[in-house]
């Protein structure tokens, strides 16, 4: 079986396209023709696969995006399971609520990309928006689990409420990275934006160079600390430059936000 | 005086092999991974954490250093060791690594522990150990795997969550009868050199040997268990004595592991130990304890066991 791919008729049309029902959780088992003839919904209005998509091959459990741009949303929204492909860019909301799935981009992805992940694993080749890895508007918890790896830059409130599960950045992050983060790892290793850590209550955030961090932070002195030879041995999969970093390096300390009561760390490499 | 030399004879380089058995029971078991900063440190806390573990009568737990690990062989890569725990049951076992976490190797200096069994029942490992850090630990969930950062006065205690227990097999055991006593201790020192490089197996008493085998019941009512008086040499003509005449020093080695199979290994490889030193060493005989087979649901059988020895 080929995978089933979804190759975009008009690249330059200008109606936002919610792709969130195009994962193996409902495709799976359908053939071309039945893909083609559901519904989606394009610039607001239910329209049909195929009113916007050239639909071909039959495994659900490979989904392909040929063309896409940064209309097309929600791709891999909520999926549990398979693989999923963009060949260019992606539109905001690139695996929100993902429960399993792999998602692998070629260009780059709009705002809240992983927003709420739980599972799974999503890699960036190009930049990610602003609000990766966080809650979608109105709720509070962000990504609660899995791993997004962005090998270009990162906007801003990067893994704002993070709750669990990793963030690597091998460019910049904007401002108010790592804000009222509750738990998990987010390594960042370009500059950083204002307000780094506002709010942020538990969780790491790993960083090579020392960021704007609030004056509600503490230093609490360099250390080689235990669990980082294992946090990168994590990494090793995610291939360069993640896999190339100092197992042992030692790190310098500061802790906060003291102001919310957080006891979160940041660790700067010395 | 009665001398049971058994009816069905088998003799390894000179020495007979009695027509009897190791009678072993189930138990609950489980392999904890302890690294330091190097290896004198990291001994320190798997010797802590393993010791007073000789027998689950007073100890609780019989517990022993498995094998030494190399950096390469730890999650840390970090110089370590393998330490194995057993108990009677579930209850007791939970209970006891739990304390000797928090008494042998959270106190022991640039001390780490991990999980050393992935399958199993998950037990704790440091999941109650964590509120030693009072609101400051930090907890890391690295792929399906959730660590604990403990902040201690020479830094961070790093500690696995869980680890796993699995049924497991104690009791196993055997009897070394020898012309004298530092023949005897000879012949152990060797069958334990030869044990210690398998894996999956503790020799749980001092060094791995026990001179004070035991016998169930007492003439004193509060005891449950007295001198295996049977292999007491020095009281051979007053007693029902089971050594034979010349023997002067009885040494039992005591065995528990992870399987039946590798109790019975390593049975096979401490006897073929002694035996290789021989009558001509001073090696007479080699028993096992048993209680006529009611008690225990395994037993190894010596002469199944060295069947194919020479």
């Amino acid at each position: 079986m080929s995978a089933l791919t979804f190759t975009l008729k008009n690249p330059a049309g200008p109606a936002d396209i919610d792709c969130g029902g195009l994962t193996a959780d409902t495709l799976a088992g359908k053939t071309a023709a039945e893909v083609a003839a559901l519904p989606l919904l394009v610039g607001g209005r239910t329209a049909k696969v195929d009113d916007v998509f050239e639909v071909s091959g039959t495994d659900a459990m490979q989904i392909v995006f040929r063309g896409s741009t940064a209309r097309c949303h929600r791709i891999g929204a909520g999926a549990t399971t398979g693989s999923i492909h963009v060949d260019s860019d992606a539109g905001d909301h690139l695996g929100a609520q993902l429960r399993g799935a792999e998602i692998s981009v070629t260009g780059s992805a709009g705002d809240f990309a992983a927003s709420e992940m739980k599972k799974g694993r999503i890699v960036v080749q190009g930049d990610v928006g602003d609000c990766a890895g966080a809650p979608l508007p109105g709720n509070k918890k962000g990504m609660s689990g899995g791993m997004l790896v962005v090998h270009g830059n990162a906007g801003e409130r990067l893994a704002d409420q993070l709750r669990r599960g990793q963030i690597l950045v091998a460019g910049n992050s904007g401002p108010y990275t790592a804000s009222r983060m509750i738990a998990g790892t987010v390594l960042v290793l370009g500059s950083v934006g204002a307000h780094c850590g506002h709010a942020m209550r538990r969780g790491s955030l790993i960083v090579r160079q020392r960021p704007p961090l609030p004056a509600t932070f503490a230093d609490c002195g360099t250390h080689t600390l235990a669990f980082l030879p294992l946090l990168m041995a994590s990494w090793k999969e995610a291939g360069a430059p993640f896999a190339t970093l100092p197992v042992n390096a030692r790190v310098h300390r500061l802790m906060g936000d003291t102001g919310n009561g957080g006891k979160a760390e940041v660790l700067v490499w010395a | 005086m009665s001398d049971t030399t058994p009816a069905r004879s088998m003799e390894i380089n000179g020495t007979v092999i009695d027509d009897t058995f190791a009678e072993g029971f189930g138990m609950r078991g489980t392999r904890i991974l302890i690294t330091a900063q190097n290896h004198r440190w990291a001994y320190n806390a798997a010797n802590a954490m393993t010791g007073f573990a000789t027998s689950v009568i007073a100890c609780g737990v019989e517990a022993g250093i498995e094998r030494e690990l190399s950096p390469d062989e730890t999650p840390d890569g970090r110089p370590g060791y393998s330490v194995l725990l057993f108990a009677a049951g579930s209850a007791v076992l939970i209970k006891q690594v739990e304390t000797r976490m928090g008494q042998c190797v959270l106190t022991s200096p640039t001390s780490a522990a991990f999980s050393g069994i992935d399958g199993g029942d998950r037990i704790n490992l440091g999941k109650n150990l964590r509120f030693f850090g009072d609101g400051f630990q930090q907890s890391k969930k690295i792929g399906s795997r959730r660590y604990w950062r403990i902040p201690v006065m020479d830094g961070e205690f790093l500690v696995e969550e869980t680890t796993g227990m699995v049924r497991a097999v104690g009791g196993g055991n055997f009897l070394v009868l020898a012309d004298s006593q530092p023949q005897a201790l000879a012949a152990c020192e060797a069958a334990i050199d030869a044990m210690k490089k398998l894996p999956n197996i503790v020799m749980p008493f001092p060094g791995g040997v026990v001179r004070s085998g035991s016998k169930v019941g007492s003439k004193y009512k509060a005891l449950m268990a007295s001198t295996n008086d049977a292999f007491c040499p020095t009281i051979r003509g007053i007693t029902r004595s089971d050594i034979s005449p010349g023997i002067e020093s009885v040494m039992e080695i005591v065995i528990d592991g992870l399987t039946e199979a590798d109790v019975r290994e390593a049975t096979r490889v401490g006897v073929q130990a002694c035996c290789d030193i021989g009558a001509k060493g001073g090696i007479r005989r080699i028993s096992a304890g048993n209680y006529g087979g009611k008690l225990g649901q395994f037993q190894f059988h010596l002469h199944d066991i060295m069947g194919g020895a020479k």
